[in-house]
């Protein structure tokens, strides 16, 4: 507040890789329909420039605090990674006012491809002691893994269910321009 | 294509096993059906002999790494899978990360002479399997007043084998072919 800037419209151009080191893509459930479950993915890589925000996850990088869900969530029962190792993201419109980003496109996850709405912000670029530009992007959205065939679930004793049904997939990215060759 | 039987009865004459054998008689051309009898000889699941596995548990292991999909049949005790079946798997899902079961396409059918086929019975062992990492087929059937059915076959029953078999056989068939 209180300083002049410019107002963005438009991610800058360029070419824009994700650095992994410094970005998580993580998703979150509701368990025991009172509490939100938290995971992660490893392995992941993400590229912005004009043609947009394309994404890619490796399934089998999957991380969650206990190893036997890790087993379970790679098999058919829910990610099937033997069958669908990456799950993917390609947008197709972005827009922006100042910070915010509203990003349509669709999401390939167990095979299925299907449209999210992500929103989201926008930071920077800032320059690194390297003399690297960074860009910071924090996307969300929501949804409901019974639409890409994540269907598992287990009846609790007095109703309702294990797992919820929709989940929250965020990610928090820290991108590096690339070098022009 | 070699599929594997595995029945949760251990009594000679028994209906699972028999069913098992019906569906052997209903197998396209090229594929093999093995029987795997070792589950009387498969000790109490310990861990603390994980490393020095038994000749039945390996026999298990081999049999299913062998197999390019699982066909069980079983019966429902109390209302659920039998213990020797289950000690079985429990055996097979180790270690857990590389178990032998883990992708392999596995059907569940089962007989029993009440009503209902021992459908609980087939649902918990489903259940069992997709937590091992099996890809467990949709295809699947519950045959109540299994002693008659079983004594004269009829046509809905051998249709109901073959849509299994040819489940397995799918799966099996992507598998391979992403191996």
């Amino acid at each position: 507040m209180g300083t002049i800037s410019e107002t963005r419209t438009a991610l800058p151009t360029g070419t824009w890789q994700v650095d992994p080191v410094h970005s998580t893509v993580e998703f979150s459930v509701k368990h025991m329909i009172v509490a939100n479950f938290r995971g992660g993915f490893d392995a992941f890589d993400v590229t912005v420039d004009e043609a947009g925000i394309r994404g890619t996850v490796e399934v089998a990088s999957v991380r969650v605090s206990e190893p036997n869900l890790t087993r379970h969530l790679l098999s058919p029962d829910f990610f099937d990674a033997e069958r669908h190792p990456q799950l993917s993201f390609d947008s197709a419109t972005i827009g922006i006012t100042d910070d915010e980003l509203v990003v349509d496109g669709e999401l390939t996850l167990k095979g299925v491809t299907r449209p999210v709405a992500i929103r989201g912000t926008v930071s920077g670029p800032v320059t690194s002691f390297d003399g690297s530009s960074r860009l910071g992007l924090e996307l969300e959205t929501l949804i409901d893994r019974t639409a890409y065939g994540l269907d598992w679930n287990a009846p609790l004793p007095t109703g309702g269910f294990a797992v919820g049904n929709d989940v929250k997939l965020h990610a928090e990215l820290e991108l590096v321009l690339a070098e022009e060759a | 294509m070699q599929i594997l039987g595995i029945a949760g009865s251990l009594r000679s004459g028994s209906i699972n096993a028999q069913l098992l054998q019906l569906a052997a008689g209903t197998l396209p051309d090229g594929v093999e059906f093995a029987v795997w009898e070792g589950l009387r000889d498969v000790p109490p699941f310990d861990q603390d002999t994980e490393e020095t596995p038994s000749v039945a548990v390996a026999g298990l292991r081999s049999a299913v790494a062998a197999a390019d999909a699982v066909l069980i049949a079983t019966p429902e005790y109390n209302g659920s899978i039998p213990g020797t079946l289950k000690n079985a798997l429990d055996w097979g899902s180790r270690p857990g990360a590389t178990n032998v079961f883990r992708g392999k396409p596995v059907a569940v059918i089962g007989a029993s002479p009440g009503a209902f086929g021992g459908v609980w019975a087939h649902e918990e062992t489903r259940k069992i399997l997709g937590i091992m990492g099996a890809r467990v087929v949709d295809a699947g059937f519950s045959l109540g007043k299994a002693p008659d059915r079983l004594a004269a076959p009829d046509e809905e029953l051998v249709t109901q084998l073959h849509e299994v078999i040819e489940s397995l056989l799918a799966e099996a068939t992507i598998r391979s072919a992403a191996a």
